[in-house]
């Protein structure tokens, strides 16, 4: 596995020369094992930086006890009732709201000299985006874990079993996948991460609150439900609510791949063209 | 095989400007292959900009730069095959360990899981990083990060390597192992293009030098070359006694045959030259001439004096309310 020690150590001088004397040059890494690789990049830093994952329990937590709680009584009668519309919403909120550290973190990446070396290595330079993503979702699937966990413990008893919970996470990775894209425009823009983060919020609180998350809208007034229907948030809750309770329509599952990859169609190309002309 | 095979870099006319700055202002060079490269200029004068153009981060605003014949935009793809980056400021991952980024650069080259840990393995090895493997780079001193970012641009040995300030802010020991780094390199066959603010560096490693100053380049030549055409190094002598320096001025521009400057300290004196024979000689009459003194040394031109002589300004005053525009 490691290189081989010999007994007698040669010289620095003569392991530097045998050390840049290897000219093997392999064949190119493809999309994918780069992509896989910056994936593993991203791993390696939520090893070695585990804080990171503070805000995605502490978030979850917070905000189920808060609403199942304090307003689960006066919005549906009991929290035991509200517990199960909520949940299926607060594993939306959760995870939609940590995509945008996507966006910081390339903030913060792309100020560092290493994405210099990135930006002029012979490799498929959409993979490092790809690959921060791809690390990205395995966060995105801690997060969910704690939802779901938090929620079983509290009394969440989904009707979908384990198959419609699985499924219904998968969907949010999708939608998040796609929502990522967003985030990374701005990180490429924006000049720090604060601001990422400060924009971020702009979008994702009127998002998050004018959807379907924490009521339903058949009780808003008629304009307000209107926007409310048009927030591609409310169609992800509702495919998660429908999967989580077996109650789902196919047609409800396919707006929201259907907005996953507009966004996708719309923001990686342009997130592209933002990260090759960085200056 | 024509003679342009030859060639590592060529660029003509090349300019990058970032709003108002022109920071590479009309820019020629022509760099041959296997040879060490200086770019040498002060804070501000367009070397980084440079680097980044060649190594493909940076479209030109206009003029054709070619790397091993391919053209940087157009090709871009191409020459990223052939060069390697080590950029001004750490171009490596803080968080993670050493041996990390190297498998990391390695992998995204291509080579598999296993080649990558060998192959990491042998550059820590071989660049004296071998105990801080597996520490984050975030704790390493600055000589082990500048060898770490090194080795990452060596995992596959480049035809073309940028090195940017590599020696910025290392002490002397650091500074040499870096040196002897890159003369390793070059006997490996390896194109260097480097950049300092060091006069003496680039005199010890490199072949050809060019000089630079708000993007463009105002001299150009082999070390040698630079410093003839500057002028020279300086003699400079500390009597025992004031006293005597009127006497010593005599002597001294006597035999060396330059004009022999006073300094504020009222014991020492200076004249440029830089042949130590006819120091030397000076020396001698010195003494001959009862004139004690304490100590003498024979310096380089910094690249301050390289400075003032190309330009009539010091090379920091970027701020340039220039008094003497056209010395050069
Ligand atoms: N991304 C950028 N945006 C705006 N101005 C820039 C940018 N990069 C460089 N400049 C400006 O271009 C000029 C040249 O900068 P450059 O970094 O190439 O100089 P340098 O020779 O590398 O200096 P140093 O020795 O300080 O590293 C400077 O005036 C700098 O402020
Ligand atoms: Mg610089």
């Amino acid at each position: 596995m490691t290189a081989p020690t010999t007994s007698t150590a040669p010289s620095q001088e003569e392991t530097l020369r045998s050390a840049l004397s290897a000219r093997k040059r392999p064949q190119r890494a493809n999309a994918l094992s780069a992509s896989l690789t910056f994936g593993w990049r991203a791993l390696l830093k939520i090893k070695h930086v585990p804080e990171q994952l503070f805000d995605v329990t502490a978030f979850p937590i917070m905000f189920t006890l808060m609403f199942t709680y304090l307003f689960g009584g006066a919005i549906a009668g009991s929290t035991g009732e509200y517990l199960q519309f909520l949940l299926p919403g607060i594993l939306v909120q959760t995870v939609v709201f940590i995509t945008m550290y996507t966006g910081m973190g390339l903030n913060t990446d792309v100020t560092k000299g290493v994405f210099d070396r990135f930006r002029s290595m012979p490799v498929w330079h959409p993979a490092a985006l790809v690959g921060a993503l791809l690390g990205d979702a395995a966060r995105y699937a801690m997060a969910s874990a704690m939802v779901v966990v938090l929620g079983l413990i509290l009394g969440f008893r989904p009707a979908g079993g384990v198959a419609g919970v699985l499924l219904s996470v998968a969907l949010v990775l999708v939608f998040s996948f796609g929502l990522s894209w967003a985030w990374t425009v701005l990180g490429l823009i924006l000049r720090t991460p604060n601001s990422v983060m400060m924009a971020s919020f702009l979008f994702l609180f009127p998002l998050t609150f004018a959807s379907n998350i924490f009521v339903d809208p058949k009780t808003m007034p008629d304009w307000l439900e209107t926007i409310v229907g048009a927030n591609p948030i409310t169609h992800l809750v509702s495919a998660v609510r429908g999967l989580m309770h077996g109650t789902v329509a196919a047609q409800q599952v396919v707006w929201v791949l259907l907005i996953s990859a507009a966004l996708v169609v719309v923001f990686a190309p342009l997130t592209m063209h933002l990260y090759r002309n960085k200056t | 095989m024509d003679s342009r095979s030859d060639i590592a870099i060529e660029t003509s006319g090349l300019v990058k400007t970032f709003g108002k700055t022109r920071a590479v202002d009309g820019v020629d060079l022509a760099v041959r292959r296997g040879m060490v490269y200086g770019l040498l200029g002060p804070n501000g004068a367009g070397k980084t900009t440079t680097i980044r153009v060649l190594a493909t981060l940076l479209r030109p605003d206009s003029g054709t730069v070619q790397v091993f014949g391919h053209d940087v935009v157009g090709e871009a793809d191409a020459v990223r095959g052939r060069v390697s980056l080590t950029g001004q400021f750490a171009s490596v991952d803080e968080d993670l360990t050493g041996l990390e980024n190297l498998v990391l650069i390695a992998r995204l080259l291509g080579f598999s899981r296993k080649e990558s840990r060998a192959r990491s393995h042998e550059l820590l090895d071989a660049f004296g990083l071998a105990e801080a493997a597996g520490r984050q780079v975030k704790n390493y001193s600055g000589g082990m990060r500048r060898r770490l970012d090194i080795a990452a641009s060596i995992v596959v040995t480049p035809d073309l390597i940028f090195l940017d300030e590599p020696t910025a802010g290392l002490d002397p020991r650091s500074r040499n192992q870096v040196w002897e780094i890159v003369r390793a390199l070059v006997a490996g066959g390896t194109t260097v293009l480097l950049t300092t603010q060091y006069l003496d560096e680039a005199d010890q490693l490199a072949d050809r030098i060019a000089v630079i100053d708000h993007g463009r380049v105002i001299a150009e030549g082999a070390p040698g070359e630079l410093k003839a055409s500057v002028g020279s190094g300086a003699l400079h002598v500390r009597l025992r006694d004031p006293e005597d320096r009127p006497e010593a001025g005599r002597v001294l521009s006597g035999t060396l045959g330059v004009p022999v400057h006073l300094e504020s300290d009222p014991a020492a004196l200076s004249a440029r030259t830089s042949d130590p024979g006819r120091v030397a000689h000076a020396l001698a009459e010195l003494s001959r001439s009862g004139v004690p003194i304490t100590d003498f040394s024979l310096g380089q031109p910094s690249l301050d004096e390289v400075f003032l002589t190309l330009t009539g300004r010091t090379a920091e005053a970027d701020d340039s309310t220039d008094t003497e525009e056209d010395a050069a």
